[in-house]
C-alpha cells in the first residue's frame, strides 16, 4: 500500500471516511502524507482549518499576523477563549487538541512579496483565506509561479465565491485582471459579513483541498458563486486568458508595485 | 483468540482475517483495508461472529467492486477450531 500503516487508533478516528470508496485506506494515507497551508486564520480560515485537521491532513501551515479581537468571534469560532492571542497560534492550539496526527507550522506574520514564495514552497496546496485584494493577487501569482494548487474564496455579506487554481488552469487573474479601484467596493467593515457565509465557504475550501489531495474532481476552470439569502448557487465556467500576464508565464517574479491599489500588472 | 498468522491456511495460501471480535463499521473497514493491500484477483477469507455481519460486509464489498465468492457458516473442525461465519472474497481492484 505505502510506507504508512494506519494504527488502530487511526482506524477508529477516520472510520467514517475510511468506509467511503473515494477515501479508504489509500486516500487516508495520502491525506496523512499531505501538507496544506492556510493563509489567513479569520472567518474562512477558521472553518477551513478545523476540517482539514479533522480529516487528518498531515501538516497544516497557518499564516496570520493579527491577534484575536472580540469582533472576530462572531465568525472566527476557532479562536474561542483566545482573545489577544496571535491568530495562527490560536488556531494551532485548536488543531493540536482536535487531532494529534496533524503537525502544525505557525507563521505569525502576513504574506508579502518577500516572504510568500518561501512560505508556500513546501506545501501541496495553498488555501487563500485572506480578506483583501492585494493578498489574493499575491497568493495567486506566487502559486502560479511555484506551480502549487490554490483554493481561492472570498465572501461579503451573504455572498461568496470559490474557485480552485491548478497549474495550467485559469488563474484568479484570468477572471479578475485587477482589483476594483479603492473606494468602489465596500470593505468588510462597511458592508458586514455573515458568520455563516465564512463558515460555508471556508468548509468548501477545505473540501476542495481534500479532494485535490485525493485526486478527485475539483472546481478547476469553474467558479462557484452563491447567494446564501436566496440560496442560489451558480457554477460558472471560466476560461484561461491567453494574455494573462501571470499564468502565461510572462511575469516570472513578484514585484512590489503589482500589489498596491488595483494590483494590475502592466 | 487466535492471531491471524496462526489462522492462515498453509495448504491453499489464502489469507484468513479473524474479525469475530470487531463491531460495525470496523468489520467492513478492516476487511476493506486488508483488500487494499492485496492485488486484484487475490482471495481472502474473513471470519465474522454472525451471519448478519458477514452478509452486511459482503454487500458493502460488492458495492466497492470486489467479488464475493461465498458466505457460509463454519465449525471448529473445518478451520483450526474456529466457529463463525466465513466470507470468501476475491479482490476486485
Ligand atoms: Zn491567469
Amino acid at each position: 500500500m505505502s510506507d504508512i500503516i494506519l494504527t488502530q487508533e487511526q482506524i477508529k478516528r477516520y472510520a467514517r471516511q475510511l468506509i467511503m470508496p473515494e477515501i479508504g485506506g489509500k486516500g487516508q494515507v495520502k491525506l496523512l502524507k499531505s501538507k496544506a497551508i492556510v493563509v489567513g486564520a479569520g472567518g474562512l480560515g477558521s472553518a477551513a482549518i478545523q476540517y482539514l485537521a479533522g480529516a487528518g491532513v498531515g501538516k497544516i501551515g497557518i499564516v496570520d499576523g493579527d491577534s484575536v479581537d472580540i469582533t472576530n468571534l462572531q465568525r472566527q469560532t476557532i479562536h474561542a477563549g483566545n482573545l489577544g492571542m496571535n491568530k495562527a497560534e490560536s488556531a494551532a492550539k485548536f488543531v493540536k487538541t482536535l487531532n494529534p496526527d496533524v503537525e502544525v507550522e505557525v507563521y505569525p506574520e502576513n504574506v508579502n512579496v518577500n516572504n510568500v514564495r518561501d512560505i508556500i514552497r513546501e506545501y501541496d496546496v495553498v488555501v487563500d483565506c485572506t480578506d483583501n485584494f492585494p493578498s489574493r493577487f499575491l497568493l495567486n501569482d506566487a502559486c502560479v509561479m511555484e506551480k502549487i494548487p490554490l483554493v481561492h474564496s472570498a465572501v461579503l455579506r451573504f455572498i461568496g465565491e470559490i474557485m480552485t487554481i491548478v497549474p495550467d488552469s485559469a488563474c484568479y487573474r484570468c477572471v479578475f485582471p485587477e482589483a476594483p479601484p479603492p473606494g468602489s467596493v465596500p470593505s468588510c467593515q462597511e458592508a458586514g459579513i455573515a458568520g455563516v457565509a465564512t463558515g460555508i465557504f471556508g468548509v468548501m475550501q477545505a473540501t476542495e483541498a481534500i479532494k485535490l489531495i485525493l485526486g478527485l474532481e475539483i472546481l478547476e476552470n469553474k467558479m462557484l458563486y452563491a447567494d446564501l439569502l436566496t440560496m442560489e448557487f451558480d457554477l460558472i465556467d471560466i476560461r484561461k486568458d491567453r494574455n494573462c500576464p501571470v499564468c502565461s508565464g510572462k511575469v516570472k517574479d513578484l514585484q512590489e508595485e503589482s500589489y498596491v491599489e488595483t494590483c494590475r500588472i502592466e | 483468540m487466535l492471531r491471524h498468522a496462526e489462522l492462515n491456511d498453509s495448504n491453499d495460501r489464502i489469507e484468513v482475517l479473524d474479525l469475530r471480535d470487531e463491531n460495525c463499521p470496523f468489520t467492513f473497514i478492516k476487511t476493506k483495508l486488508k483488500l487494499e493491500e492485496m492485488k486484484k484477483g487475490e482471495e481472502l477469507k474473513v471470519i465474522f461472529s454472525d451471519e448478519v455481519t458477514a452478509r452486511d460486509v459482503a454487500k458493502s464489498l460488492t458495492s466497492e467492486g470486489h467479488e464475493v465468492l461465498e458466505v457460509l457458516e463454519i465449525h471448529g473442525a473445518q478451520l483450526k477450531g474456529i466457529d463463525g461465519w466465513m466470507l470468501r472474497v476475491r479482490c476486485g481492484r
